[in-house]
């Protein structure tokens, strides 16, 4: 029971600081449906996978990698618009999941746990692989902080210093990615985007400064994660959307601070 | 003004996939030299910007720089940069980044040419405020201030007043002239203000896709490009209520 408890505890405090710190570029740049994006793909590569009998993380690893490639390239490269090839490849994933799913007896309880989340049924296996990734995007994150800050705030800018905008948009993405796939335990491929957006849009209502901003998103994420897991374990209710509604309640209590203190 | 050479285009044409923007463009810059390119909407003014910052390689001809090609930018704002939540320090700090470092970290010396561009424009009053309750003045005195963090000895400026009251727009104007003045910085700026190209630039590049006049200021007010354009947008060639 304690080890249950220690893997849900370790697993949904790095998702949520990785998924609230990424939050905070993606929300700027107006990227933030790309984590949508890459659930719904998550979710049709997971249907498969268990419909073929495999593991869902290893297998919706690479191609949730591969699609966040194919996503950026799309809206950069072709005519097709960022937000079009968006809801393209996000609705192609999800019908190809749901066909999945029919095919292979209709909607089982592993497809449920995966839409929704289990944050109790994370076992061994996954840990091992949510841990390393986890790690991997905090790590990035930490080292490439100056020149996220400052290709988010302008990209001009920052390309005629020299620096690659475009492998950094591809990092970006890239770190969106693994935490999508590390997040389909915690919350579930459906909400793994609100864990993305809310702590960022939240902590910008008050804060000032991209770092305040950073390290309020963060702190705030892992707060409502507690605070939602201790609720949702004393009243019978679903984990990941639980730890959602906790987020919404707190934009909303955020909001109107920032409103009365007059932030802007 | 000496007459070191600064930059030379030579022949230079520039293109996005098929479609020439820029075409056989020439001309040369001094140090210290106070370049204005003026031209229509659609003229390639912003291409040849590009060229110059080598964001886009030229397709023909050349862009020679005879110092270090360094420069400081001060590109037109983005609709992100309009409710970013970002301290002024933050802004103009990381105008110290560039490829050249092996870890993408601030160290004393980039605090320190920080701290001094702050200074030199006046801002220190703001440098704990956020970008986003700025002013137009000031907003687009924190990203010059950003672009002297990159040491260049050239400032390339993308339309600097759009947008800026008349104070402000004077004060800017002021700035950058000081700028080129006591510090020697050789400065190119795309404008549409044809009025101020004629108070402060050293020398005028007009563009039509090709080059239609380059040279000084007052050659430029007495040739037929120049007259023409003058006529089109000078306050004094229409009415104006």
């Amino acid at each position: 029971m304690t080890d249950i408890i220690i893997r849900a505890l370790v697993v949904g405090i790095l998702v949520s600081l990785c998924s609230s710190l990424l939050g905070v570029p993606l929300v700027l740049k107006r990227y933030s449906m790309i984590g949508d994006g890459l659930s719904h793909v998550a979710f049709g590569a997971m249907s498969v996978a268990l419909a073929l009998n495999a593991a869902p993380l290893p297998v919706a690893l690479p191609i949730v990698v591969l699609s966040a490639v194919l996503l950026l390239r799309m809206g950069e490269k072709t005519k097709i618009r960022g937000d079009a090839a968006i809801a393209l490849i996000a609705g192609t994933s999800l019908a190809i999941g749901v066909i999945a799913a029919r095919l292979s007896g209709g909607t089982n309880i592993d497809i449920n746990s995966y839409m929704f989340g289990s944050i109790w049924g994370v076992e061994k296996g996954d840990l091992y692989l949510c841990v390393p990734l986890a790690a991997i995007v905090l790590i990035c994150f930490a080292v490439f902080y100056n020149i996220i800050f400052a290709v988010t705030f302008d990209e001009n800018f920052a390309s005629a210093r020299g620096l690659n905008v475009g492998a950094y948009n591809m990092l970006l993405a890239l770190l969106t990615a693994l935490t999508v796939v590390v997040g389909m335990r915690l919350v579930g491929t459906l909400l793994i985007s609100s864990l993305i957006i809310f702590p960022s849009i939240s902590a910008m209502r008050v804060l000032k400064s991209f770092k305040g901003v950073i390290l309020c998103a963060g702190i705030l994420s892992v707060v409502c994660f507690s605070v939602g897991i201790f609720v949702t374990y004393l009243v019978d209710i679903p984990t990941g959307a639980g730890i959602v509604v906790v987020n919404a309640v707190m934009f909303f209590l955020f909001s109107l601070y920032g409103k009365f203190v007059k932030i802007h | 003004m000496s007459s070191d050479k600064f930059l030379e285009c030579k022949n230079l044409t520039l293109a996005y996939d098929n479609h020439v923007a820029v075409e056989q463009v020439s001309f040369s810059l001094n140090k210290g030299d106070y370049l204005y390119i003026v031209g229509e909407n659609g003229s390639g003014k912003s291409t040849l910007i590009k060229g110059i910052l080598n964001l886009l390689p030229a397709k023909q001809g050349e862009i020679k720089f005879f110092e270090s090609r360094n420069v400081g930018y001060l590109p037109q704002q983005t609709s992100v940069q309009r409710d970013f939540p970002a301290s002024v320090n933050e802004v103009v700090l990381s105008g110290c980044l560039d490829r050249t470092k092996m870890l993408p970290f601030y160290n004393a010396k980039d605090r320190q040419k920080a701290k001094s561009a702050i200074d030199y424009l006046k801002i220190a009053h703001l440098a704990k405020k956020s970008f986003r309750e700025l002013s137009g003045g000031e907003r687009q005195r924190v990203l010059l201030a950003r672009a002297l963090c990159c040491e260049g000895s050239l400032l390339v400026l993308d339309e600097p007043v759009n947008g800026l009251d008349p104070i402000a727009t004077n004060e800017m104007y002021e700035l950058i002239l000081q700028l080129n003045q006591e510090k020697k910085i050789t400065v190119i700026m795309i404008s549409h203000d044809i009025e101020s190209a004629l108070k402060y630039a050293d020398k005028i590049l007009h563009m039509e896709k090709r080059v239609l006049f380059f040279g000084s200021t007052s050659a430029y007010v007495n040739s037929s490009a120049g007259a023409a354009f003058l006529h089109k947008h000078c306050h004094g060639g229409e009415s104006h209520d």
